[in-house]
């Protein structure tokens, strides 16, 4: 298996250049400049201006700058932010904890309520449970979250008062009431992302369960005498998990990627805000580091999805 | 008036035989304001007085936590790097230049021991050089002391091409030497009438030359204090997360009294100015937000009930409609909007004449603007000193197509004017943004029923602003008839703002469209005032000279101004901010306290 993992790895190296080559040459021919600000400054002489360009090496030709960056991304040196003149890797470092919280709370969650819904409706199509459950996931999914969020917002701080509405990093009280205040200033935006997570993952969860069930070793395990808890956990589950497991795989990036949307409107300062800031200013190094740590996850995640098959389902073969 | 007669009296306040209240009135006789006599005065070579502080509380702390919003969050927290205001904003918070601008647009010192003038021996006669006396005892937030070092240390810093500060427009063309330590001087090459530039307003912030000093140049951007700033400011640095928070506490050295009154202070960045209105105004979650640009009518249905309110602050911004002297559509040697062409039709003055007629400034105002914009015939809005008496505007669809069939433009069979086979088409482009869209929207409508045909174009803001040569949607390229925003003035002085126009500035290939002067427009009388205007240190007159500029600018209709904006901000109740339309929000921090009892 050990060599497998790395035949794997090692062809994730040419596809990882391909993708870093790609998105530098679109983020290279994009409109705009860093320096947008300087020009409507009039502090700023124009060849200051253009100084700073030559500084920071953007009126070099895009292959050279792709090599510079390539060279020192090799030695771990992620450049830095043009906008704040910050490290890249501080700069996400930084933001990286409130996003796997916020976010991964809301992967969480989104399971907590799938699997259960999901197999739960599959052993019963048809019934009461799954065609409510079913109604539900419809809803949810349709909904997008920037309108679920604003919803969320005017109910509950706007309307109750219940609930803050800006996200703050760092909460100033310490034990149990950090605690409180952490979880409190979160449900907000866990709500809004887990329940639409959710509810496409318990569609998801519910046919695959449904296409499992129905073969026959299932049959053939109740046929031995199994109680009908043992027959689901032990038989179908394993084996509709294996989509599923790829389902959540490939999700696992956007846990770290953050959701872009949800934390503009609640003023999360994940990574997903500081993608989003990073382009409309255009701070190159920014986007670039961040989205290709995004590439590297999703190569990282379906290795570890491609290993988890093998372990659900040992036909599957590392070969 | 009368310039004898106002000569003599101000001669008369100088030497004492009239008293500031006496001359005051009598300009009040005349029809003036308060503030405007207090600005002629000031203008006329006597000493500026300090704008009456507003501060009450009479302790130092007790305020509690300020938490401050502001949409787009500080990126960085050194001036000399600071790209917009946000992180000029932010720096501010702890950094302190030697005196800052107040409501009025009058001078307030900060870290300056008194304003530099004529009487003081401050100024010199010749416009030549400033001297500036530092209050003694000030400290930086380590202990250390502030002394003239540190100002001289700033200007070598921030000069330094290699540095790559944003700074080195303010510093490069002067020379600033060490008197004693508590003195500076500063020198000019030329006469300089407005000599309060360099260390004054957020911009003019000081960095201690002993945490920077080993950073100067190639390796500035090194410096551990980048974002960790140690100033000598109101409130003590704590934490920095870019683009989120920042958060800082009171500084108990702080060398006014009494102040500051907030025990801590928090800036949150992010989001949009819907929602910070919202946090503010409606739940009262943040006690100010920062540049709340939103619909008039939205913000009165957010106060209704409210635990805020918005407060405005008047500056010199104007929203202005530019018009293209160049031909936008003709490519001449690889350039277009190049100098060697005239604009087909923008080039006949009664062409331009009817754009203006049919830009319903005070429909703009009613529908969008509302309480932030106010209704004005000039393109130089203030301070008031300098705001032209001798220009109006109007509004007639009649009138203006009346210009049209004077000047031989007949409507063809679509209904658009034409003569000599050209027809009256434009493109109108401005930056993707609500308020503009719509007023592009009205315009285009008047237009229309004139008989003149509008396109309607808008861009993204990050592409329209930014200086990107390969991009051809950027407002200096201009590859439009008519295009609208506007360029904020910085100071309380049009030196910088109306610069910009002088033919020398004609934004072309050749400058890679680096130049300012984006209508590409040229008129020598224009630049004969605002040449004379930059050496003339009789103040009295080089107002008149930027007043003449106005004039020939709105006589030769470059810019259709279509609103003079106020700066809108959100507050709390009880919160008493200080904000002026000539410095940044937080440029008079220090005088902001909040009220016991709502």
């Amino acid at each position: 298996m050990s060599q497998y993992v790395l035949r794997r790895l090692l062809i994730a190296v040419p596809s990882l250049l391909g993708i870093s080559l790609v998105l530098y040459i679109v983020l290279a021919l994009a409109p705009g400049d860093p320096f947008s600000e300087l020009a409507t400054n009039p502090n700023v002489p124009p060849e200051v201006a253009a100084a700073l360009r030559a500084k920071f090496g953007l009126d070099d030709p895009i292959y050279l700058r792709y090599l510079h960056w390539l060279a020192a991304m090799v030695q771990g040196d992620w450049g830095f932010s043009f906008v704040s003149r910050m490290n890249v890797d501080t700069l996400i470092l930084q933001r990286l904890p409130t996003t796997l919280y916020v976010i991964g709370s809301a992967q969480i969650l989104a399971l907590l309520i799938a699997i259960p819904v999901g197999v739960f409706a599959a052993t019963r199509p048809y019934s009461i449970f799954d065609q409510i459950a079913n109604t539900f996931a419809f809803i949810g999914f349709s909904l997008p979250t920037f309108f679920t969020g604003l919803l969320f917002i005017l109910v509950f701080s706007i309307t109750l008062d219940w609930l803050p509405f800006v996200y703050s990093s760092d909460i100033k009280a310490t034990g149990i009431r950090w605690l409180f205040e952490q979880v409190r200033q979160a449900i907000m935006p866990v709500m809004v992302l887990g329940l639409f997570q959710a509810a496409s993952m318990t569609r998801f969860v519910r046919s695959a369960m449904l296409d499992v069930i129905r073969l026959d070793y299932v049959t053939t395990a109740r046929a031995k005498g199994l109680g009908q808890p043992r027959v689901i956990v032990k038989h179908a589950m394993r084996n509709a998990m294996i989509p599923v497991v790829t389902l959540v795989a490939l999700q696992m990036p956007a846990v770290f990627g953050g959701a872009i949307v949800t934390e503009q409107i609640f003023r999360i300062p994940g990574i997903g805000s500081l993608l989003i800031s990073s382009i409309l200013s255009n701070d190159t190094p920014v986007v670039m580091a961040v989205t290709f740590v995004f590439a590297c996850l999703v190569v990282l995640f379906n290795l570890i999805a491609d290993i988890l098959y093998g372990w659900l389902d040992p036909r599957i073969s590392f070969r | 008036m009368l310039d004898t007669e106002l000569r003599t009296m101000i001669d008369e306040v100088k030497d004492g035989r009239m008293d500031r209240r006496g001359f005051i009135q009598r300009m009040l006789a005349f029809g003036l304001t308060a503030p405007m006599a207090t600005q002629i005065l000031a203008i006329g070579g006597v000493a500026m007085a300090e704008g009456p502080s507003v501060y009450k509380p009479t302790k130092r702390g007790g305020g509690g936590a300020l938490k401050l919003l502001w949409w787009q969050g500080p990126t960085l927290l050194n001036p000399h790097f600071a790209t917009g205001t946000k992180d000029q904003d932010g720096s501010r918070l702890f950094y302190e230049p030697l005196a800052c601008w107040d409501p009025d647009g009058n001078m307030k010192l900060v870290l300056a021991a008194e304003i530099p003038s004529l009487q003081n021996g401050g100024l010199s006669a010749d416009g030549m050089s400033v001297i500036w006396k530092l209050k003694p005892g000030v400290k930086w937030h380590d202990g250390k002391p502030f002394t003239a070092d540190d100002v001289v240390f700033n200007w070598e810093y921030a000069r330094d091409p290699t540095t790559a500060t944003v700074t080195i427009g303010i510093h490069r063309d002067i020379t600033v030497e060490k008197v004693d330590d508590l003195t500076v001087r500063i020198k000019f090459k030329k006469p300089t009438p407005f000599w309060a530039d360099a260390f004054v307003g957020a911009p003019g912030s000081i960095i201690p030359k002993h945490l920077f000093g080993d950073y100067k140049g190639a390796k500035s951007r090194e410096a551990p204090n980048n974002l960790s700033p140690v100033g000598t400011g109101p409130y003590k640095f704590v934490e920095f997360k870019p683009g989120d928070v920042i958060r800082g506490e009171l500084n108990p050295d702080y060398h006014m009294p009494n102040r500051p009154h907030f025990d801590t202070i928090e800036m949150k960045g992010g989001g949009d100015a819907v929602s910070a209105a919202r946090a503010v105004i409606q739940t009262g979650e943040y006690d100010f937000g920062w540049n709340i640009q939103v619909e008039d009518d939205v913000l009165l249905r957010l106060e209704k009930g409210g635990k805020g309110k918005t407060v405005y602050a008047v500056g010199g911004d104007t929203e202005f409609i530019a018009l293209n002297f160049t031909d936008p559509n003709t490519e001449v040697d690889g350039e277009r909007s190049s100098m060697k062409t005239k604009h087909p039709l923008l080039s006949d003055p009664a062409v331009r004449k009817a754009l203006s007629m049919l830009v319903d400034r005070e429909a703009v105002k009613k529908v969008i603007y509302g309480r932030a914009g106010r209704v004005t015939p000039n393109f130089l809005n203030g301070p008031e000193k300098f705001v032209s008496k001798n220009t109006s505007w109007e509004f007639s669809i009649e009138k203006a197509a009346k210009l049209l069939d004077d000047a031989g433009w007949k409507p063809g069979a679509d209904g658009i004017r034409e003569k000599d086979g050209k027809k009256l088409k434009l493109l109108y482009q401005t930056a993707i943004n609500g308020p503009r869209q719509k007023t592009q929207a009205i315009v285009k409508q008047a237009c229309q029923k004139a008989g003149i045909d509008v396109e309607l174009k808008s861009v993204v803001a990050s592409v329209f602003f930014s200086s990107d040569v390969a991009n051809p949607d950027t407002y200096a390229k201009f590859y439009a008839d008519l295009e609208m925003f506007q360029i904020p003035m910085s100071q309380p002085d049009p030196a910088q703002h109306m610069r910009r126009y002088h033919s020398r500035n004609v934004a072309t290939k050749e400058n890679k469209w680096q130049g300012v002067n984006f209508p590409r427009w040229v008129n020598k009388d224009y630049d004969a005032a605002i040449d004379g205007a930059e050496a003339e240190t009789d103040l009295v007159k080089r107002a008149a000279l930027y007043i003449k500029a106005n004039d020939i600018m709105m006589q030769d209709i470059v810019f259709i101004p279509v609103m003079h904006r106020l700066k809108v901000e959100a507050c709390a109740n009880t919160l008493r901010p200080v904000v002026s339309g000539w410095a940044n929000e937080t440029d008079n921090l220090f005088d902001w306290y909040r009220e016991a009892t709502g």
